[in-house]
């Protein structure tokens, strides 16, 4: 019944080919109209953007006004400013430091969950969930965690354990501010790295683990010889996709401290929004964000050789 | 599961006395179960604080010298009802849920389209435009916001939603194609040679044959889009600036943060009902959002 059916749409369509089914048909015109959405999009609010955005470095605009070409006065005038400095400093250092941390905590954590355990599928979902909440509103939480009156971690250490005697003051000062920032941040970055790890854990053929038991291998030597030099090429993207975004990360900063005590916690993006948007100055908060992309590129040829050296990347196994 | 047939190698190799199995046990204890105790408590507990702050009464929440500060003596839905009936929670939600399903099928169409472009008609330069799109990727947001600001007020679409609809697909898009470039590449391309065989057109090759075997593929890019677009902050705190127009992450913490004085039990309760349409979308879908975040990584 339905062979039949559908034999007559296919052939009244086939008797009668309207021109525009034809024009789809004709391969050249059908990828054009295939990519065009897509590319469209892209290059609108991409590519342009991104060209525009280093032309507006290079001009005074402000929002409403277009700008005039000032040359290098913006970089100049960004090489003299001591919280411009700062925060490409704590931008590394954050960077840096988050990214150590997330990698080592969740390779830990995926070695963990690559064991033979009960509920492992649960463990899983409720692993990911730091990653799936909004950024935003997770930091609300972490800010009311570090409150300088009524934060949990400070009534623990001072009311229940008795080790200080006052409460931490953990966003009122520089270097605390600083830590209490990377900490929220590797909270949040280690379920994406142990879920990617894992992932790439469970592709290690057992047979390898196997044959280096026969050998009489430390568990450590299996790491180092066996899980690490294989794990290595999906390392090298999960790392460059975290480095890229925990360099530009915007959303954490902004809510917890919005770059203060005093401007020691901006990181590059929030000092471009500042400069930028509510300050009305598109033009050094575009050279801000154009000062970024060196550190990007960096990190994008980074991911791009360690991609290309790989033939799994096109589903080939070859090792 | 690879490394479980070498633990249990391990077992047999090492079982011989009665002492050394029970030793295997309790060491088992001490390095997976209470690391991973430790690592679930750390992941969890933000989500815990956040939910108990919502339910306390503000005489419990700024008095933990009488109170506990980890329990509820006395539950109240003040901070919920406030939010819904004081502020214009309800209408950010709406907005927000409006602009991520707008943003996910813009998204889902053009990347659709592409992924099939340059996985199944196989034009000459093909996987160059499939590594430029998976370049765009890594196009951060925070160095884009700048021009694209200035783009949204000479276009006239400052403080219109569909500022946002139009701009979260830049990062939607590279995803999604990514995700389903992979997707189609696991599917049978001798599926497609019977159909042009049988004479069917590529159009109906792509609707009849491809689409409804990508359905999985399709779903697991949708609610990623679907997320992510919940999710975005910077976009949304730049391009918008009426208060009734903001989106859910933006407007907790711009329009609930007032003066001095936090409301943290209303500010919990905002972020807690923010994250629950996210959570529990995902809870459904969690295995899919697994195998595609893991696959595409693979991919």
């Amino acid at each position: 019944m339905d062979a039949t059916a559908s034999a007559i749409a296919w052939t009244r369509e086939r008797a009668q080919p309207w021109w525009l089914v034809r024009l789809f048909d004709w391969k050249p015109f059908l990828i054009f109209a295939c990519m065009l959405p897509a590319v469209g999009l892209l290059m609108v609010f991409l590519t342009y953007p991104l060209g525009l955005g280093i032309w507006l470095a290079f001009t005074d605009a402000t929002i409403g006004r277009d700008g005039r070409w000032v040359g290098l006065e913006n970089f100049i005038w960004l090489a003299e400013d001591p919280i411009f400095w700062s925060s490409v400093f704590y931008s590394v250092f954050y960077t840096a430091v988050a990214t150590v941390g997330k990698f080592g905590l969740g390779l830990w954590l995926a070695l963990l969950l690559n064991n033979h355990i009960p509920f492992k599928s649960l463990l899983r979902a409720i692993v990911l969930l730091p990653w799936i909440v909004p950024t935003v509103l997770s930091a609300i939480a972490f800010w009311w965690i570090y409150d300088a009156q009524f934060s949990v971690i400070s009534w623990f250490v001072v009311d229940v354990l008795g080790l200080r005697d006052t409460y931490f003051d953990f966003l009122g000062s520089t270097w605390p501010a600083r830590w209490s920032l990377i900490a929220a941040n590797i909270w949040r970055g280690i379920p994406f790295v142990a879920i990617t790890l894992l992932a790439g854990l469970q592709t290690i053929s057992p047979s390898l683990y196997e044959a280096a038991l026969l050998d009489g291998s430390t568990g450590w030597q299996r790491f180092r010889y066996i899980t690490f030099p294989l794990l290595l090429p999906i390392l090298a993207i999960v790392m460059t996709f975290s480095i890229i975004f925990t360099f530009t990360d915007f959303q954490l900063v902004y809510a917890i401290t919005r770059g203060g005590p005093v401007n020691s916690t901006h990181l590059m993006a929030t000092l471009a929004f500042q400069r930028g948007i509510p300050g009305g100055q598109l033009a050094e908060g575009a050279a801000i964000a154009v000062a970024m992309v060196p550190f990007l590129v960096f990190a994008t040829l980074f991911s791009y050789f360690a991609l290309a050296r790989r033939k799994w990347q096109q589903g080939e196994s070859n090792d | 599961m690879s490394d479980a047939a070498a633990v249990e190698g391990k077992q047999g190799a090492t079982v011989v006395p009665e002492m050394m199995s029970w030793d295997t046990r309790t060491r088992r204890v001490v390095t997976i179960y209470v690391p991973l105790a430790c690592f679930v408590f750390i992941l969890l507990f933000p989500f815990y604080w956040m939910a108990i702050t919502a339910f306390k009464p503000n005489n419990e929440l700024y008095n933990m010298r009488d109170y506990n500060p980890l329990w509820i003596s006395s539950p109240t839905l003040d901070h919920i009802h406030h939010l819904l009936f004081n502020t214009a929670y309800p209408s950010w939600l709406l907005t927000t849920m409006m602009i991520a399903v707008a943003s996910t099928f813009l998204s889902l169409f053009a990347a659709t389209l592409a992924a099939y472009a340059i996985q199944r008609l196989r034009f000459r330069g093909s996987q160059y435009v499939g590594l430029a799109i998976y370049l765009a990727y890594l196009v951060p947001p925070s160095i884009l916001f700048i021009p694209l600001a200035a783009m949204v007020f000479k276009l006239g679409l400052f403080d219109s939603p569909f500022a946002l609809i139009l701009t979260y697909p830049t990062f939607l898009i590279p995803f999604c194609t990514w995700l389903l470039i992979g997707y189609f590449k696991s599917i049978p391309y001798e599926l497609e040679e019977c159909a042009l065989i049988d004479g069917a057109t590529r159009l109906q090759i792509l609707t009849k044959i491809t689409l409804p075997l990508a359905t999985p593929g399709l779903i697991s890019a949708g609610i990623f889009s679907f997320t992510l677009s919940w999710n975005e902050f910077i976009y949304a705190l730049a391009f918008i600036q009426s208060s009734e127009k903001k989106t859910v992450p933006v407007a907790i913490l711009t329009e609930l943060v007032t003066g001095d004085v936090y409301q943290w039990g209303a500010l919990m309760a905002g972020s807690l009902l923010g994250s629950l349409p996210v959570a529990i979308f995902y809870s459904f879908f969690v295995d899919y959002y697994v195998s595609s975040l893991t696959g595409a990584v693979k991919e």
